[in-house]
């Protein structure tokens, strides 16, 4: 490299170097190692601390899932088939899972059922899809088609017979055709996913849900009807009420009266037979889809110059917040008895469910109150100038963006609500956690069992609340347009 | 604070003013509290004038027009906006504000969405337009405002300059009879504020009755047909700029206007 001409102070490059690889300090995994782990004196002896430590839980731990039993009757065969093993062996009776796992998952729900919950289960993902994957065509097809799959397959390892199987096929096959061809028709499936979801898991007549839809109608009839005469909120209150009365009087007479002339149905399946998974679930998904909109209420009329509307949302939020959850819970099952008229018998996992998700509401509103308040003030004076009504402005403007804000918040809030439906035990029903757990370990054969009941249904917790928490970190990217 | 020239001929053709009322206010008053921010106010203003309001911050002249489409709620007096009474009635409110339009300093536009869904989005749910004929009116103004390229961008990706113009086009998707401009250029470079003002002055040429409140008066010797000078929530004097600029005659004024043109 020496064609620089070094005599004159004039200087022209004749070549030009070729690049050189860098020093092996600055490359793969020594760089990264170099970065990460040993930057320092300090950094290194935390990182061999680190390591120590790592290794001592694996070596405890280790042996103890090596040793593993899957097979076995009891845990007194366990513990002889890990005796086995060595002097001082431990292993982990997983057997109990192996034996017990359809109460984990169904609770007491009868065994030749099982494949109305799972059915509900897959159809619940078939009626999501338009709602997570708005816009995102594949996105729902794959849920549909996996959905669909996963159904068929859980159904052929239960042993469901070949009818049932075959009847099935054909609706998953239908629901994905109808994902492939009319994308936008899938919301029908979510808007009736309610009531089939009701149907399959508590069965009965047919004609309970429709007439409970047949309130549904009625409260949006009257709405249409008044909207345009008194405005949004007194047209829905108007409908409200004329439900509720629906829903209170003839409602059950003339279901009872249908069923009588036309009685189709599923075999009827009290509450009390739910449990594990299959209550967590229900109570979690009820709760969460219902308690979103109401938290958004509530966050608005919190910020209403309406003095009434105001009030009471400040009153609902500040008295739910300010109560455990097993309090309303406890509410929910003794209480709520007392008020309401003598002789109704409102179901205790209905009960529930309601004040799950006004709990989940009260927390919910006040997160999406964030959202709100960190929004420019321009944002609703630009909206109010181009003459956009009060609801308009909220459904187009402030809240797209205030709920986008909000969204790391209303998932932690979902995620909390669902493990906390862990706490229905506490008022006699089966959750997966203690509820099913204190029933396997009554039996003689699996007394003393402790960690592998928890450790299965805690790794659930986790699959689930784990999902929950990526699909939201995918829906920030996805509405991510401030490009900041 | 004129230092964006405006270097063009201004075709007048169509800058007529007709004797028709546009807005007309009378004896209005506000208070924030106990301050009294605009006092006695009396105005009136004619289709297809052009009004610069001036004076210093505090004075007012923001809350003046913010109160004509009723961002701002007045507390004594009339306004009428194109033959409608301003009362706390929702459905007059509505009415005047899909009538007038509104530029802000900070743009507002809707960061969530599209430049041609800003601009669609009034159309489509207050005066009920198909999307389809919605988004040609927009298409159209954005090319009005120079920048139909962008249309499909998100508010975000655009220059400060930029937003302003897609925020008047925006306004302008409602076909409003009426535009306020609430210190348009303040929040912009020197040569971002030009390619605004340009788009303000074609908008001038073609006889919008426009309310302007800002600080350049270049564009107010250029443009306007009257110049108003407020302070301390009044309306200390009002004239045509030229004499207004050349022969002020409260004190106060010429203060300002030695303050601001003095440098």
């Amino acid at each position: 490299m020496s064609e620089t001409h070094a005599a004159t102070v004039s200087y022209v490059r004749d070549t030009m170097l070729p690049p050189a690889e860098a020093p092996v300090t600055e490359r793969g995994a020594i760089k990264w190692l170099r970065e990460n782990l040993f930057s320092g004196w300090l950094n290194t002896l935390l990182t061999l601390i680190a390591l120590y430590i790592i290794f001592v839980a694996v070596r405890a731990v280790m042996p103890w899932l090596m040793n593993s039993v899957w097979n076995a009757a009891s845990l007194g065969e366990c513990r002889q088939i890990v005796a086995a093993a060595g002097e001082g062996a431990t292993g982990a009776c997983w057997a109990v899972i192996r034996d017990r796992w359809h109460q984990y998952m169904f609770g007491f729900y009868p065994r030749e059922l099982y494949w109305r919950p799972v059915l509900a289960f897959g159809l619940l993902f078939v009626a999501l899809a338009p709602v997570l994957y708005y816009g995102n065509r594949r996105a729902e097809l794959t849920l549909t088609a996996t959905a669909g799959a996963f159904v068929i397959a859980v159904l052929f390892a239960l042993g469901t017979p070949f009818g049932i199987v075959a009847a099935v096929t054909v609706l998953m096959a239908a629901l994905l055709a109808l994902a492939w061809a009319a994308p936008k028709r899938l919301v029908w499936v979510t808007v009736f996913y309610a009531p089939v979801c009701y149907l399959l898991l508590w069965g009965g007549s047919v004609w309970a849900p429709v007439t409970a839809i047949a309130g549904f109608a009625l409260l949006a009839a009257v709405f249409v009807a008044l909207q345009p005469r008194v405005g949004v909120p007194v047209a829905l209150g108007a409908g409200l009420v004329a439900a509720v009365l629906w829903w209170a009087y003839p409602d059950a007479t003339v279901a009872r009266a249908l069923s009588s002339i036309l009685p189709i149905g599923l075999t009827a399946v009290p509450s009390t037979q739910f449990g594990g998974f299959l209550l967590a679930i229900t109570i979690g998904v009820t709760a969460i889809s219902f308690s979103l909109p109401l938290g958004i209420l509530l966050a608005l009329g919190r910020q209403s110059n309406m003095l009434i509307v105001k009030a009471l949302s400040v009153g609902f939020i500040e008295f739910i917040r300010g109560v455990p959850l097993i309090t309303l819970l406890f509410t929910a099952s003794l209480l709520l008895q007392y008020f309401l008229p003598p002789g109704t018998n409102f179901d205790i996992i209905l009960r529930v469910i309601i004040l799950v998700t006004f709990f989940a509401a009260a927390y919910l509103a006040e997160v999406i109150r964030g959202g709100l308040a960190a929004l420019p003030r321009g944002q609703y004076e630009a909206a109010d100038s181009l003459g956009l009504d009060y609801w308009q402005a909220q459904r187009l403007v402030i809240l797209p963006q205030a709920l986008k804000i909000s969204i790391p918040g209303i998932v932690s809030t979902f995620i909390g609500l669902f493990k906390d439906t862990t706490l229905v035990s506490f008022v006699g029903l089966m959750d997966p956690l203690r509820g099913v757990t204190q029933i396997v370990r009554a039996d003689i054969n699996w007394k003393g069992i402790y960690w592998e009941p928890y450790i299965f249904v805690g790794a659930i917790f986790f699959l689930m609340c784990y999902g929950m928490s990526r699909y939201s970190m995918y829906l920030e990217r996805k509405l991510r347009t401030d490009h900041r | 604070m004129s230092d964006a020239v405006i270097d063009r001929k201004i075709d007048r053709s169509h800058m007529q003013v007709s004797n028709e009322v546009a807005i007309q206010i009378e004896k209005m008053n506000k208070w924030y509290g106990q301050f009294h921010v605009l006092r006695d106010i009396d105005l009136t203003v004619y289709r297809g004038e052009r009004i610069v309001i001036c004076g210093p911050s505090g004075s007012g002249k923001s809350t003046l027009i913010r109160c004509i489409n009723a961002l701002e709620e007045h507390q004594k007096g009339r306004i009428v906006v194109d033959g409608t009474v301003l009362s706390s009635d929702l459905k007059n409110i509505d009415k005047i504000r899909s009538e007038v339009g509104m530029v802000f300093q900070h743009f507002n536009l809707f960061p969530h969405l599209t430049i041609l869904e800003n601009c669609t989005l009034a159309p489509i749910w207050v005066r009920k337009i198909p999307r389809k004929e919605a988004e040609e009116t927009a298409m159209h103004f954005l090319r009005k405002v120079k920048i139909p390229e962008q249309a499909h961008k998100y508010p975000g990706q655009l220059s400060g300059g930029q937003q302003q113009r897609v925020a008047i086009a925006r306004s302008l998707c409602m076909r409003p009879r009426i535009m306020l401009f609430d210190e348009p250029t303040s929040a912009l470079d020197p040569e971002m504020i030009k390619e605004v003002l340009d788009t303000m002055i074609e908008l001038a040429e073609e006889g919008m009755t426009m309310l302007v409140v800002t600080h350049e008066m270049g564009f107010a010797q250029a443009v306007a047909n009257r110049v108003i000078f407020m302070d301390q929530g009044q309306i200390v004097e009002q004239n045509e700029p030229k004499e207004f600029f050349s022969n002020p005659k409260s004190e106060r004024t010429k203060l300002f206007l030695s303050q601001i043109l003095g440098h």
